[in-house]
Order: structure tokens, then C-alpha cells, then sequence
């Protein structure tokens, strides 16, 4: 080991390692890096008096700040909600089919349910509400269960053939290849697919006399009570073509909504069939 | 040599030196796990979480294997944004009989703590067979082979022991009865009351519309009780907590 020397050159000592001539100075950290890591020495000791830290026997200490995750967050909540305290009070309490289209709460409404509908509905009805196979679109004039403001809340609210609310919109299609012949249901396919062109005479159109005509009705226009679909326009919730209706009388479907009013508040409920009802083919 | 500088010992010993750092790291880790097993609130007991059926188990096992995890996160963060979308904030609670436990880092898709009985069986089964079929701008991959993969729960009671193992308290009635309780769960014709005694609102469906009882039911039955075991009308947040 050389000798510990001053550097003339730096004005540091040396550390007093010398490898093949060359030494190594001892310089020291700079002074805004030490005092920097002193400060944060500081604040940690500061941040562990005012935030909940050190554990202890039963708990951990609270922090002279009071600081909670979850008071933070309700607060959040509360101070946003007072903010629309008066509009959601008066939402809550409007006749919805009274509702002024383009007035304030009207406004309200649309922008509310359009957030409640992107977050909540377009996974099954699309984000544009135009529907996917089975899942209807909600932009058009056919409705299963109406499209009045009171038929969309209802929906909206009980759900349609779930198992956790006892008032959802409730209906079975039987499913008739266990009842009917093979050759009864192709006639009864090919009498569906010419119904928008006035229907055929012979075995199809009885077999839908006996079987069909109950629910979707004798003109085929459907029945909103039972959600029976109009089978006469040109809109299909599963598909209009041969092979699918075949598979919709074989089998049957049993689509499921579920009850939102049980997952949504009252003012979200309202506002997203406000919303739905103004897509086009409210009634 | 000054006090300042006797920090050179420890640096001139390797040995010394890894001693020294291990002590450190021991005592910091302690400190900030240990008290994790014994803080009450850090244990907050909430009514209604319940062990998972054993249908959900397996459905759990297949979210696992197919990497779910790595897309869609179970954790609702307590913010207004995030409990506005997905509904009340995760509670620890809520995953104390996960292990491990699905919170998930990365939100490719989206938040399924509370996804359970938002959307219909069918819908889940329309979805995992062929996503965009539903939701056109969604970049999920498909899942229709799960709908060929019939499972018949041979190892459900074994995979429980497991569970339990690590501390989930099934007792051995429900691990005796679990292939029974399996198979109820998939069929609404069963006798599936006892079922539903042991695994309160466990969902009991037929939940892919096939007689055979394949993966793509067990995923849907586990689909449908994420986060739906704590009844959060009744439930009131500690705000120590």
C-alpha cells in the first residue's frame, strides 16, 4: 500500500491503493447528494409519524393525519354525488315518459345512462346498442317487450328469465323437435321464412295454427306480453335464414337478461332506459 | 479512524459484509410481514365469503392454466373511477380462500372481481367461444375448445385436500361429498339443496347448454360467484381499515 498523499493536482487525498502507479483519490460524495439522502432519511421518519405505519400489538398506528384508503374514497364519492344531488333527486322522482326531450334532466339522463349503458349493457347489446346474435339491438322499432319508457325500466329493472328477481319478464319457447316431426317442422320453417310475403296455405301454416299462433298470434305479429318475437318484419334476434330458424324451432332459446335493479341505483336504472328509449326506437 | 469510517471494516470483508446485509433485509422483512398475521385489520372478517364449490375450484384451475390472470385483474381499487365501473371496492376478504390469490397487475381486458351474475351463462359461453361475436373491438383470444373438454371431476377431492392444505377450511364432509357436489352444481335437474347449504349462492346451471359437463362449465360457474359472496347492502366498511 503507497502512502495516503495530497493530490495536487485535485486537491483530495489518496486513498492509499496504487495500482501499477496509478492511485486512487478519495473523494467524497458531493454535498446535494449527501444532504438529498439525508432528507429522505427526513421525510421517512415524517411520513411514518403522519401515515398509518409502524405495527404494534393489535393494530398499526394511525398517522396524526388520520389518512384511510376507504374514508378517501367515500369521500370521493359523497363530494361527486352532492355535486348532482339535485339532478339525481329530480331524476328519481320524474314521470320518465313525461320527460321533456333536450330539457336539463333530459340532457342528464342521456349523458348518465350513456355511462351506465358503456359500462354496463354494450357487452351484450354492443357499444353502439346495434346488438349482437341473440342479444337485440336496441336502435330499431322491434321490441320483444315493448318499447315504451315504462316497458324499457321494467326490463331494465326486474331483468328478463333470470333466477334472482321473481318479477323478471318471464316467457318459454318450447322446444318442438321433441314435439313435432321433422318434415312438420321444415313446412313450419319454410311458412316463417314466407310470412313477410303473406305466408304459404298446407302443412306448414296448420302446424303453425296448432303450435305457434298462441304466442307469436294468428297475424304472427308477436306477442309483447310473452316477449314472442314479430315474426313477420324483417328483424331477427338469432337469424332469418333457414338453418337457424330450423335450430330456434328445434331447440328453442332462452335468452337471459339480469335484473339490474338489483346491481344499479334507482338513478342509473332511469337514466339507462332514458338512454335506450332515445336510441331510435322508443315508443 | 473515526466512527464515520468504520463502515470500511464491513466493506473490506465479503463475509462480513453478506452477514451484515442478510441481517438487515431479515430484521426489514420481519418488520413489515410478521405483523401482517397477527394486525386485526389486516384480517377483517366479512360476512358471507365463503370456499369456493368445487365446480368454481376447477373453473379457478382452468383461469390459472389459460393465464386469464395475465390480462384481467381481480382487484376494484378504492377509487370513485374504478368502484363507478366494476361496483364496491375489492375487500382483502374477498380472496382469502384464493391461492394464490388472482388480483392480477395488467388490465388488457377488464376488472372481473364482481363479474359474477352480471352478465347470462349464455352470454359468458357466446363470449369465451368467440369474443368479437359480441364485442366487436374486443382483442380476447377464443376459447371454444374448453367447450369440447369434458371434465367429469375425478380429482376434485384431491385438488380440495390441497386447498386445504394451504389453509382453506373445507371440512370432510364436503371433501367426501365433492364428486357429487361437482356434478349438481352442472345439472338444474339434480338434487343440489344439500350443495347449496354447503356452498351458499352458488350458482346452479346447465351453464353450457351441453349434456356433457366440460371446462367451459366449471369457468362459467367460477365467472358467476366472482364477487358475489359479500352482500354489500348490508355490508359496512371500517373506515380504520
Amino acid at each position: 500500500m503507497a502512502e495516503k498523499r495530497l493530490d495536487e493536482a485535485t486537491g483530495q487525498h489518496t486513498t492509499g491503493h496504487s495500482y501499477d502507479g496509478i492511485e486512487e483519490l478519495n473523494t467524497p460524495l458531493p454535498r446535494w447528494w449527501l444532504w438529498c439522502f439525508y432528507i429522505t432519511i427526513l421525510w421517512g421518519v415524517i411520513y411514518t409519524i403522519a401515515y398509518p405505519a409502524w405495527p404494534l400489538i393489535s393494530g398499526a398506528t394511525a398517522g396524526v393525519l388520520g389518512y384511510s384508503t376507504r374514508a378517501e374514497v367515500a369521500a370521493d364519492i359523497e363530494a361527486h354525488e352532492a355535486k348532482n344531488a339535485a339532478l339525481v333527486a329530480e331524476l328519481v322522482a320524474a314521470d320518465l315518459p313525461a320527460l321533456a326531450p333536450g330539457s336539463d334532466l333530459h340532457r342528464y339522463a342521456i349523458a348518465r345512462g350513456s355511462s351506465v349503458f358503456k359500462a354496463q349493457c354494450s357487452q351484450c347489446h354492443g357499444s353502439e346498442a346495434a346488438g349482437a346474435k341473440g342479444y337485440p339491438n336496441l336502435n330499431d322499432d322491434g321490441w320483444l317487450w315493448g318499447g315504451s319508457m315504462e316497458d324499457i325500466v321494467y326490463s331494465v329493472r326486474h331483468g328478463i328469465r333470470n333466477d334472482t328477481d321473481d318479477d323478471a319478464r318471464w316467457s318459454e319457447m318450447p322446444a318442438f323437435g321433441e314435439m313435432l316431426e321433422p318434415e312438420e317442422i321444415e313446412a313450419v320453417v319454410a311458412y316463417v321464412e314466407a310470412l313477410p310475403s303473406g305466408g304459404t296455405e298446407g302443412l306448414g301454416a296448420t302446424v303453425y295454427e296448432d303450435n305457434c299462433s298462441s304466442c307469436h298470434g294468428e297475424e304472427s305479429l308477436g306477442d309483447r306480453e310473452q316477449g314472442a318475437p314479430n315474426l313477420t318484419d324483417a328483424i331477427w334476434l338469432y337469424g332469418g335464414d333457414t338453418d337457424t330458424i330450423t335450430e330456434t324451432v328445434t331447440n328453442s332459446r332462452f335468452g337471459v337478461m339480469p335484473a339490474w335493479g338489483q346491481r344499479l341505483s334507482e338513478e342509473d336504472v332511469r337514466s339507462v332506459s332514458v338512454y335506450v328509449h332515445s336510441r331510435g326506437g322508443g315508443e | 479512524m473515526s466512527s464515520f469510517e468504520k463502515h470500511a471494516i464491513l466493506e473490506k470483508s465479503p463475509t462480513l459484509l453478506f452477514t451484515a446485509s442478510l441481517l438487515v433485509v431479515t430484521v426489514g422483512g420481519i418488520v413489515e410481514i410478521a405483523p401482517l398475521f397477527w394486525l386485526e385489520n389486516t384480517i377483517e372478517e366479512v360476512e358471507g365469503v365463503r370456499p369456493y364449490s368445487p365446480l368454481e375450484l376447477a373453473g379457478r384451475d382452468i383461469y390459472i392454466r389459460e393465464g386469464c390472470y395475465v390480462c384481467h385483474s381481480q382487484m376494484i381499487r378504492p377509487m370513485r373511477d374504478e368502484v363507478e365501473r366494476y361496483g364496491h371496492y375489492s375487500l382483502a376478504a374477498e380472496s382469502m380462500y384464493d391461492h394464490p390469490f388472482q388480483w392480477g397487475s395488467k388490465r388488457t381486458g377488464p376488472d372481473l372481481a364482481r363479474v359474477g351474475g352480471r352478465y347470462s351463462d349464455a352470454w359468458h359461453v357466446d363470449h369465451l367461444i368467440d369474443p368479437q361475436s359480441v364485442v366487436p373491438e374486443s382483442v380476447m383470444p377464443k376459447y371454444g375448445f374448453l367447450m369440447d373438454a369434458v371434465i367429469d371431476g375425478e380429482h376434485i377431492d384431491e385438488l380440495m385436500r390441497t386447498h386445504r392444505f394451504v389453509g382453506v377450511p373445507y371440512t370432510d364432509q364436503q371433501i367426501e361429498v365433492a364428486y357429487a357436489d361437482f356434478q349438481a352444481q352442472a345439472d338444474p335437474d339434480s338434487e343440489y339443496d344439500d350443495m347449496l347449504e354447503r356452498y351458499p349462492g352458488a350458482a346452479v346451471s346447465n351453464f353450457d347448454g351441453q349434456p356433457e359437463l366440460t371446462e367451459m362449465d366449471a369457468l362459467v360457474a367460477y365467472m358467476q360467484v366472482l364477487g358475489t359472496m359479500v352482500d354489500f347492502s348490508t355490508f359496512v366498511p371500517d373506515a380504520s381499515r
